[in-house]
């Protein structure tokens, strides 16, 4: 497997300054998410209302590429097939509402599994799913290295967004329309600051399981994996199975953030499978910084704003968005955190 | 489930198989030769499709065009090797996907900026539309027998350029050892460029070809691309005899299962289900013929080199 990082140990601490008090890193960090945090509350009593929804999305986003940077930036696992996952927790969002709704059950056979409309549900659903997914899709590609894993993982998530497009029950290439937000008991998830709220949760809780995992004796197993898996193999442990484990993690997390993303539209379609969305995720890693903890925000940031303003000034944004992402290829390998806060000590 | 039915099904999926090879041989060829993935040879694919749409519009011959849309495909490939992907070949793998797909960003949108959004025509022409009758009273359009023809003419010019001349010995030789073919004095960024472009005009051509079966616009390379990729990792990466085996076994396989798995539920469901099942089914059919290929030969089936 090749590297996509030349650093040595990948910056894992969730606390905004912990290398040191009022480091240029740690300040960047608290204010990328301080702004998140306040900005969208600022706006919800101003009345902006499309503000605290876009934030929202920036939030989703990020936890999505959290959860992507986990398997590329720390496991080196170079995953083109994160749509998979986002799709299917989306799909779980959806399908649980359109049974709740209708008051038909999922299935009858084996058991019968009734739809819900309780968020707790759904994403317990979501992350069981996306994990046993993940389980089998990694199982088979994390037999293969390099290239291959690319391209397989890459074939593999098609092949769901196919079935998808062609299964007709759940609308199909039409997509599924989630007609009451899924709720959640005493919260209000109807209101858009209560549900901008409930994603910087879960980014926040994405990233710290990110930094926890990273920091216990798992990351540094995962971190040899990824520099020099003959090594980890003569410390006596296997990188197999631990390569395997940090791909479903990676893959629930990017799920659970499907599953918020489908309630924040009201809406889930083939699109979130599709093979784009994976690139844009890959995107906004490597935009942030491959392998920095605050780097998917950053990226998601980043890729929402140029969204947003470009895709409102020209139809052909993404033409832009090509240009960019080509210099920062070529040209700026670090990323925004990179030129923000700082190189790793490592790199 | 007639006989002409299968022999027409077949037909298409070895028609399928052709255009397939066509865009994974260049793939595998790039992939060989230079270490590097290229996911933006689907937007060669559309260049090549485009232009010959263009050319054919204005010029009135299908002929000049489909040799514009080569052309076309072919000198973008140089022009891309030489810009951006030459950059790319120390590179890891992540950087060259992440500049490959910011190429078919640019593509795309470039495309979809000169042309507009809406499909442009392109047919066959008139001399080569109308049936044949085969063995066994199929009538088949004589325009897919000739992309057959063309694909296995390809085949055999690609097997003969790789295996008989001193390009293609130089070729090889990339393939098994860079540095040497070096030291020997050949010329080697020159020979990657014409690598690409040989796999660029490849592209371009099946763009040309099946864009006059089916429709020119943007993205219609993307699906090809995906498919490419799964032939070329079943037939192993690098390999070329590989990638011809992949193409017309996804080729034939994804059609015929696009075509029989319906029939084969209606035997033992209600026909609107069976329907939706089967075509769900055979939608995944290529994929799961993959992993369960890879499971037993994670290198693929002709595995080039280790």
């Amino acid at each position: 497997m090749t590297n996509p990082t030349s650093s040595g140990v990948a910056e894992a601490s969730l606390a905004p300054s912990a290398d040191s008090h009022f480091s240029r890193k740690g300040l960047v960090q608290l204010t990328l998410l301080g702004l998140l945090l306040l900005l969208p509350v600022t706006a919800y009593f101003l009345g902006h209302i499309y503000y605290v929804n876009l934030a929202s999305r920036i939030t989703i986003i990020a936890m999505a590429a959290v959860g992507l940077n986990l398997a590329i930036g720390y496991g080196g696992m170079v995953s083109f097939g994160h749509a998979a996952y986002f799709g299917l927790g989306g799909y779980v969002a959806g399908i649980s509402a359109y049974h709740a709704f209708d008051f038909t059950p999922f299935m009858t056979w084996p058991f019968s599994v009734p739809g819900s409309d309780n968020l707790l549900v759904v994403w317990l659903a979501a992350a069981v799913l996306c994990g046993l997914l993940a389980l089998a899709i990694g199982a088979i590609s994390l037999r293969t290295t390099g290239v291959y894993f690319i391209m397989i993982t890459l074939a593999f998530a098609q092949m769901i967004y196919y079935f998808a497009n062609s299964w007709p029950t759940y609308g199909g290439e039409d997509g599924l329309p989630i007609y009451l937000r899924n709720g959640l008991p005493l919260v209000d998830t109807t209101n858009t600051l209560s549900y901008f709220l409930i994603c910087f949760a879960g980014l926040v809780l994405a990233m710290a399981i990110t930094s926890r995992l990273m920091k216990s004796r798992f990351g540094a197993a995962l971190t040899m994996a990824r520099l020099n898996d003959v090594r980890l193999a003569t410390a006596g442990i296997s990188p197999y199975p631990i390569r395997l484990i940090a791909f479903v993690i990676s893959a629930v997390i990017t799920g659970l953030a499907g599953a918020l993303y489908a309630d924040l539209n009201g809406f889930v379609s083939p699109t979130m499978l599709s093979w784009h969305f994976s690139g844009e995720l890959m995107v906004i890693v490597i935009l942030g910084g491959v392998g920095r903890l605050y780097g998917p925000l950053a990226g998601a940031i980043l890729f929402v704003m140029m969204e947003t303003l470009l895709g409102g000034i020209t139809q052909y944004w993404q033409l832009f968005l090509g240009l960019v992402l080509l210099g920062v290829v070529l040209f700026a390998k670090h990323g925004v955190m990179g030129w923000l806060a700082g190189r790793e000590r490592n790199e | 489930m007639s006989v002409t039915l299968l022999i027409e099904q077949l037909l298409n999926g070895v028609q399928l198989g052709t255009m397939l090879f066509l865009m994974a041989s260049g793939l595998t060829l790039i992939f060989g030769v230079m270490g590097l993935i290229n996911l933006a040879h689907g937007s060669f694919y559309m260049v090549g499709a485009y232009a010959t749409a263009a050319i054919t519009a204005s010029t009135g011959s299908f002929l000049i065009g489909l040799g514009a849309g080569i052309v076309a495909a072919a000198l973008a490939g140089a022009l891309v090797e030489l810009i951006v992907i030459r950059r790319l070949y120390h590179r890891p793998h992540l950087d060259q996907v992440l500049a490959t797909f910011a190429l078919i960003l640019i593509f795309s949108e470039g495309t979809r900026l000169i042309f507009g959004s809406s499909p442009l025509r392109l047919s066959p022409p008139s001399w080569l539309t109308g049936f044949v009758t085969l063995p066994g009273d199929t009538r088949y359009p004589i325009y897919r027998l000739v992309l057959i023809g063309v694909g296995v003419a390809i085949s055999i010019g690609l097997y003969l350029l790789i295996s008989r001349t001193r390009l293609g010995m130089r070729i090889r030789a990339g393939e098994s050892d860079r540095e040497m073919i070096g030291a020997l004095g050949v010329n080697i960024s020159k020979l990657y460029t014409l690598v690409f472009a040989l796999g660029a005009g490849l592209a371009g051509l099946a763009g040309a070809l099946v864009g006059a079966l089916q429709s020119v616009q943007v993205g219609m390379g993307e699906p090809v691309l995906i498919l490419a990729f799964v032939v070329i990792v079943i037939g192993g990466i690098g390999s070329i005899k590989g990638a011809l085996f992949g193409a017309l076994l996804v080729g034939i396989v994804d059609t015929l299962g696009r075509v029989y798995l319906p029939i084969f539920f209606r035997a033992f469901m209600p026909p609107s289900e069976a329907t939706g099942v089967g075509a769900a089914l055979a939608a995944m059919l290529i994929y799961i013929l993959m992993a369960v290929i890879l499971a037993f030969k994670p290198k693929g089936l002709f595995a080039a080199h280790d």
